[in-house]
């Protein structure tokens, strides 16, 4: 079953959310990646509309016709690399959606907790499907400074499709997948050796 | 000069190919890896969007996947060619498949951040010539995104934290190690390519050249061979499964090499390759007209 979230997003309605729940988003979403997470880290000015809003690890490939902006491919980039930036982000900005792809560390996940917040990931590699759910470029910020790569795009998406994996009370999937992969290893390992 | 302007719309075609179509042997592995999930699990679910993704590439002819990776050009060219020509058409195909949106800019001067419009720049894209006995020119081209680069590791053997030795089983223990800690994070379903030995540079470049092998053929090695078969199967135990949310399938394929190497040295030296494994080779002939895809 799936699950509609649309904005306004609040804390109330992101803990109604499980772990493994998949989510149909439509509204507004922010993507954000390297550069900019460091910038709004450091303190750097924030788009109006992120306040309570969703932030996407994204860096979408975008192409210049006729004056208009278009999204030509848009999937999640690896949301490991914000770790050192994701918390105070999410405390400044009171972010209650992240959506990207591989999970976050416990920081991150504690600032969640505290907030209110979730993270969704979506199908890494399928920036078409997911391209498909943007349904227009509102605006963008800071293209002079960082590039169409890593340039903050206010997008308007409608039932993008992603899963819960990190919840509102910080229980992570990913955590728990890596916990009983590193037991199989152990397994797999004690089990055989190769010889000859 | 006609001839001449055929390699840049050839390779041009190459680019563009590589970038939305991916390979059909990429493609059966993951219609074989759905087919093995339970229905109704996460691990299906992922895959299906994937395979609807592959599909969706090609009708929208736009990027499989909004990162467009590191090109990577390997070409095989006739005694006397001149590769210098190949530079320039090379450059010029990649700068035109930027233009019209089937690269992302993904190129970035490393000292002053800023971005290249045309990723073309010192070591972008890559290539590499080699020498052929025939009268054609090999043009086969990698793009790996920066995700999946990122999982890469190389282990310098003994290795005492992950008990490994400098023996097969040792290189089992390094490749099994790299897996389980990539996760989901190199976008699995993935393709592991090892270098055992080398030194610390051509063993990456070397782990790296295995993607240019079919997925489903074996190591001529009987050894290595082997050991491909039980790594595929021990992998794939780990449960860490499609974008590494749990499931059946953590990798299709391991693909193992190997260099000689000195006495000190024993690197065993792994790159992850994502699910967009996003690999073409062309067969162009003397004046760049493609002949044939040497890789469908």
């Amino acid at each position: 079953m799936t699950v509609q979230l649309r904005s306004p997003f609040t804390s109330a309605r992101v803990q109604e959310l499980n772990l493994g729940d998949t989510v149909a988003l439509s509204g507004r979403v922010f993507t954000a990646r390297d550069r900019a997470h460091r910038y709004l880290y450091e303190g750097g000015e924030a788009p109006a509309g992120l306040r309570h809003g969703a932030i996407y690890h994204c860096g979408p490939a975008i192409l210049r016709r006729d004056r208009m902006w278009i999204s030509r491919a848009a999937g999640p980039t690896t949301s490991m690399r914000q770790d050192p930036y994701m918390a105070r982000l999410i405390r400044k900005h009171r972010i209650h959606i992240i959506i990207g792809k591989g999970g976050m560390g416990r920081e991150t996940r504690e600032a969640c907790a505290e907030l209110g917040c979730v993270y969704l990931s979506a199908v890494g590699g399928a920036a078409q499907v997911l391209n498909e759910a943007v349904s227009r470029i509102v605006d963008v910020h800071n293209l002079r400074m960082f590039g169409p790569s890593e340039a903050i795009w206010e997008l308007e998406v409608v039932d993008f499709p992603a899963v819960v994996t990190i919840d509102a009370q910080g229980r992570s999937l990913h955590a728990r997948i890596l916990a009983q992969s590193r037991k199989a290893l152990g397994r797999i390992l004690k089990k055989s050796a190769l010889t000859g | 000069m006609k001839g001449i302007a055929d390699f840049e719309r050839s390779l041009f075609e190459l680019v563009r190919r590589t970038s939305v179509d991916l390979p059909m042997d990429v493609e059966t592995s993951l219609r074989a890896a759905y087919a093995r999930q339970k229905k109704g699990s996460r691990a299906r679910e992922v895959l299906g969007t994937i395979l609807e993704n592959v599909e969706l590439a090609r009708k929208n002819d736009a990027p499989l996947c909004q990162d467009t990776g590191t090109m990577t050009f390997l070409f095989r060219v006739p005694e006397n060619f001149d590769t210098n020509m190949l530079v320039a058409k090379t450059r010029a195909a990649v700068s035109k498949a930027t233009r019209l949106g089937y690269l992302r800019q993904n190129t970035i001067d490393s000292v002053t951040g800023a971005g290249y419009e045309t990723n073309i720049a010192h070591g972008a894209p890559i290539m590499h010539f080699e020498q052929c006995a025939r009268k054609v020119v090999e043009a086969h081209l990698l793009l790996k995104g920066g995700g999946c680069e990122n999982m890469g590791v190389q282990y310098s053997l003994p290795n005492t934290k992950i008990g490994a030795d400098r023996d097969l089983d040792g290189v089992r223990r390094c490749v099994l190690h790299a897996i389980q800690n990539a996760q989901g994070a190199g976008c699995a379903p993935g393709i592991v390519g090892v270098c055992i030995g080398g030194d610390r540079a051509t063993g990456y470049a070397h782990a790296k050249e295995q993607f240019f092998r079919k997925l489903d053929d074996k190591s001529p090695v009987k050894a290595l061979a082997r050991l491909e078969r039980m790594l595929l199967k021990e992998a794939n135990e780990l449960g860490i499964g499609p974008m590494g949310l749990g499931g059946a399938t953590t990798v299709m394929g391991i693909k193992l090499g190997a260099l000689s190497r000195a006495p000190a040295s024993f690197f065993v030296s792994v790159s992850y390759m994502c699910w967009a494994f996003r690999r073409r080779g062309a067969i162009l002939g003397l004046r760049g007209d493609i002949k044939r895809w040497a890789c469908k």
